[in-house]
């Protein structure tokens, strides 16, 4: 069992969450412009780092909000969990681009 | 043939757990751990989705009269009365007796301010466990924090009863209320009547 913190509901166990892959990927800022290839790169190619990573979780079985947080690939550690309005408050290598924290 | 109008609509319900009545009652359990389980059916539920802070929060948490709970855990009002439980920052759910009339005013409070008020009396029913050994049926599947240093009387928290979706209430001492989905009360109840068996027996040392 392990406990994941939610920002509103506190420390609940993990059976509770729903995994949201991959924070802080942009939505193209013109997507009639991309091709198909950039098309696909935006959809389906996530980054998969050894350590840090920002991803997205769920609360689906408490507050149904979805929220940030920073957890560690190698120990499934979570470092962070942050608000979707919320800076980020550990550097990852996918941190959000510069002026926006979506 | 003499028309007939059926204007009580009220005799037609039936509640999720009607047809397991007897077999609730027969599950009880007497003694020091003692556990007993019932339905109290037809409770008045109403949704209401509110952002703090705004015009509306403040107006329906006037309209509800015992106002509306500002954290997770905190239920505002009481259990025999109204009450308002916190189920996400923005959302709530009012839970009051069978038969009391709320949904008219809170809409009229509500206005066309940007929110929610919905009647969700079908949605849930609401199972009550109660008895000294209750807390320990609910331990068996619910992977909450249930010890009473942080789930104390008056707390209400949305998490999960084995595979099932519950609001979990602490409305009194050794008494929890218990909401499912309509659908899953059949389950829920069957899974509480597994639970408590164990508790009919001597403990094994």
């Amino acid at each position: 069992m392990m406990l994941i913190e939610c920002p509103w509901c506190g420390p609940r166990n993990e059976t509770e969450y729903g995994y949201g892959g991959e924070a802080h990927v942009a939505y193209p800022a013109d997507p009639s412009a991309l091709n198909d290839n950039e098309w696909a790169k935006y959809l389906f190619y996530r980054k998969n780092p050894k350590g840090l990573f920002a991803e997205r979780w769920v609360h689906s079985a408490g507050c149904r909000r979805w929220f940030n947080a920073v957890r560690d690939t190698v120990t499934y550690e979570f470092k962070a969990v942050y608000k979707p309005d919320e800076p980020q408050p550990i550097k990852t290598t996918n941190a959000p681009a510069q002026g926006g924290t979506k | 043939m003499a028309e007939q109008v059926l204007t009580e609509i009220s005799v037609l319900r039936t509640s999720p757990l009607a047809h397991l009545q007897s077999a609730l009652e027969q599950g009880a359990v007497q003694g020091d751990r003692g556990v007993s389980v019932s339905e109290i059916a037809f409770m008045t539920q109403i949704g209401l989705r509110a952002e703090p802070g705004t015009a509306a929060h403040v107006a329906l948490a006037a309209a509800t009269g015992v106002g509306l709970p500002a954290a997770v855990g905190q239920v505002a009002g009481d259990a025999n009365g109204t009450a308002v439980l916190w189920s996400g920052p923005d959302e709530f759910l009012l839970v009051a007796p069978d038969g009391t009339e709320f949904l008219d005013d809170l809409l009229s409070a509500l206005g066309q301010e940007p929110g929610q008020v919905v009647d969700l009396s079908a949605n849930r029913t609401v199972i009550e466990l109660s008895g000294p050994s209750a807390r320990a049926v609910l331990e068996k599947g619910c992977p909450a924090d249930l010890h009473p240093r942080s789930f104390t009387k008056g707390t209400a928290i949305t998490t999960v009863l084995g595979p099932v979706p519950v609001l979990l209430w602490k409305s009194a001492e050794d008494t929890f209320r218990l909401l499912p989905r309509a659908s899953f009360a059949d389950y829920t109840a069957r899974w509480l009547l597994d639970a408590m068996a164990e508790f009919a027996s001597a403990p094994i040392d």
